[in-house]
């Protein structure tokens, strides 16, 4: 490897042996291509005209009356795919065409990462696998069934929980026997070297457009920025926006699940602790000897163990804080969202949504607090319904 | 440390090698299990401590760890079987292990401990020798050796380097993929050895997917200095749980029919 991968202390690429050779492969091509004008615009197009960028920042007027402070919102639920995660999956699906390769696999947790990764694997005309735990399978059958749609083929993962840690787990596997011809689409910020590095560079749009939005509607910076963390892809690309501008508060949002009581959450930075899990050192929600614990959350997108190793560095320096809301608060947020202005939150983003509802009464007036809004949440309807049946809303 | 290459070279043959999953089906089972391996022939024991997320293991052996982990083995009770098995016979033991549980236990203390449990040399499964510093210092301070693994699409400067870092021997992986018994051995593995063999005098030894004696065989015939056997072992005691006794006896089996073709 070029390089060392690492954020302070963490990261690296902790890997068997036989995949050295693909990540040293990839790194390469990435440090060729990211600079490379021809690569450059035809990525700039494609974002453009297929994913739909630049997405708007838009003041949520009636939200914000709600909680008493100015809430904008990065659209990203308004790209191709319902999510952020099409930033990448152009991006390294562009560069494993330039790499000559013919096969993509993912993991995937809610199904947005591989519904994002089937889509390019037919807008480029290449195989794809992607590998989802069976609970996702389950609770995520919307999207499955979009993917196959799209022709990729959906591999049930029944190890472990069956959830995004056993896909990641059974992708690394099957990537190991078929490094040559498959580029694995890693989906977020975490990972061994260099993913983190890629997953940030082509989710890095969102940051850079929001800030310019902000400076060109408002004519000054947000005082909060706020996105949800599993792995961290949508935060992370916010985020470095506005990491090198100190005035500006920045908040990751974790899953609490039902309590950290109860320990069933993925709060992996709020109270996970430093190891090694899935090529990173980063924190982990692992018991005293090192095993990695299940995790439990609502929204599948988040449901992870571990966490993007330059969040670890994020909280370890200050820069961002990092805490987690409860499921119920999330529904919560999901629900209020909805009604006040009539856009559909994804679970995931519902998280950083939630937040911002606790800090009503917290807040002046003219605090601007700006969300990036990773997803739409079409696709947790079925889930929002289990929890909480129509019938049983106030009219 | 050990002299391996000491080992390797009084045998006149390949060595035997066995894998096990340290604790799987369970504690006294695994124990019985690595005696009846010594017994059958074994003149060195690959061992795992079980891990919950073995990325670098195919089905089998990823069942055997969550067997293992069910019954709530701990790396420390690990070792301790360790220490029971050689104390049962003195063999050679290296050890398998996935870096998250030495970075838990602490490094220090970890190969200190591995090494009075009677252990040779280890392997971290998930780390290169691109942060070998990260270990090679504390496993040299326990007087261990530390293995690393070479693979098929290892190329030549990397592979110097890796037989540079590697004071045991080398652990040679005959496919791309993840451990598992396969039909048949991969025809990349006598160019590999040869590669090996031309810039080093570490033993090399080759694993994953070797699952018959035929098989066993043929890897010595390409020249490895001793042929590891784990995920088709692994299976016969996923395929015998229920009954004790059948498991031993076809691991006992199934060991010496190797050790036979070795000789």
């Amino acid at each position: 490897m070029k390089h060392k991968g690492r954020f302070g202390t963490f990261g690296g690429f902790y890997v068997p042996e036989v995949l050295i050779p693909a990540l040293e492969e990839i790194e390469a091509a990435f440090d060729r291509y990211s600079t490379d004008p021809r690569f450059i615009s035809e990525l700039d197009d494609l974002y453009r005209n297929y994913a739909g960028r630049p997405t708007p920042l838009y003041h949520a007027r009636r939200f914000s009356q709600q909680v008493g402070f100015q809430v904008y919102i990065k659209r990203e639920d308004l790209l191709h795919g319902g999510a952020h995660k099409v930033n990448n999956t152009l991006g390294q699906g562009l560069l494993a065409q330039y790499m000559g390769k013919t096969k993509l696999i993912a993991e995937t947790g809610a199904g947005q990462h591989g519904l994002a990764t089937a889509m390019i694997g037919a807008l480029f005309g290449m195989e794809t696998k992607i590998f989802m735990g069976v609970t996702d399978v389950r609770r995520q059958n919307v999207n499955v069934h979009k993917m196959r749609l799209c022709g990729a083929e959906v591999v049930s993962v029944s190890g472990g929980t069956g959830t995004l840690k056993d896909a990641i787990n059974d992708a690394l596997r099957y990537w190991t026997a078929h490094v040559q011809d498959t580029f694995y689409l890693f989906g977020t910020a975490g990972g061994p070297h260099p993913y983190p590095t890629i997953v940030k560079h082509f989710q890095k749009p969102i940051g850079v457009e929001a800030r310019a939005q902000c400076l060109s509607q408002f004519g000054r910076l947000p005082d909060v920025v706020t996105a949800c963390v599993g792995g961290g892809s949508n935060a992370i690309g916010i985020f470095s926006g506005f990491v090198n501008d100190p005035q500006v508060r920045i908040v990751g949002v974790e899953g609490g699940g039902k309590g950290l009581a109860t320990g069933q959450h993925c709060a992996t930075l709020t109270v996970g602790t430093v190891g090694v899990l899935h090529g990173a050192q980063t924190y982990i929600l692992q018991d005293e000897n090192g095993q990695i614990h299940e995790t439990e959350c609502i929204s599948a997108g988040l449901d992870y163990p571990g966490v993007g190793p330059e969040h670890a560095w994020l909280k370890d320096t200050g820069r961002v804080e990092y805490l987690c809301v409860e499921d119920e608060a999330v529904l919560d947020a999901f629900e209020w969202f909805t009604r006040t202005e009539g856009i559909l939150p994804a679970l995931e983003s519902s998280h950083a949504l939630a937040w911002v509802m606790r800090q009503k009464g917290k807040l002046s007036p003219d605090t601007v607090v700006l969300v990036n809004l990773s997803g739409r949440g079409d696709k947790d309807i079925g889930i929002v319904e289990e929890h909480r049946p129509l019938k049983e809303m106030p009219a | 440390m050990t002299d391996y290459r000491q080992i390797f070279a009084s045998l006149k043959r390949s060595a035997l090698i066995p894998f096990f999953v340290l604790g799987d089906p369970d504690s006294a089972t695994s124990l019985e299990l690595i005696k009846t391996a010594i017994d059958a022939g074994a003149d060195i024991l690959e061992l795992g401590i079980p891990f919950s997320d073995p990325i670098a293991d195919g089905p089998t052996i990823q069942k055997a760890d969550l067997r293992a982990l069910a019954k709530k083995i701990t790396p420390a009770q690990a070792l301790d079987l360790i220490a029971q098995a050689t104390r049962y016979k003195p063999i050679p033991v290296g050890l398998l292990v996935y870096y998250n549980l030495v970075v838990q236990y602490g490094r220090e203390k970890f190969f200190r401990d591995f090494k009075s449990a009677g252990g040779c040399s280890v392997l971290v499964a998930d780390l290169s020798i691109d942060d070998a510093d990260e270990i090679a210092p504390a496993a040299k301070a326990a007087g261990l050796d530390t293995v690393f693994m070479a693979t098929p699409n290892t190329s030549d400067d990397r592979l110097q380097r890796i037989a540079d870092m590697t004071t045991g021997f080398l652990y040679t992986v005959s496919t791309l993929g993840v451990t598992g018994a396969r039909d048949t051995v991969s025809d990349l593995i006598e160019p590999l050895i040869r590669r090996i063999k031309a810039i080093t005098k570490v033993p090399v030894c080759v694993g994953f997917g070797i699952s018959n004696a035929r098989q066993a065989r043929q890897v010595a015939d390409a020249g490895a200095d001793g042929v590891i056997i784990g995920s088709a072992i692994v299976k016969i005691i996923e395929q015998n749980l229920d009954n004790r006794p059948k498991m031993r006896s076809e691991v006992r089996q199934f060991i010496a029919e190797i050790r036979k073709a070795l000789e």
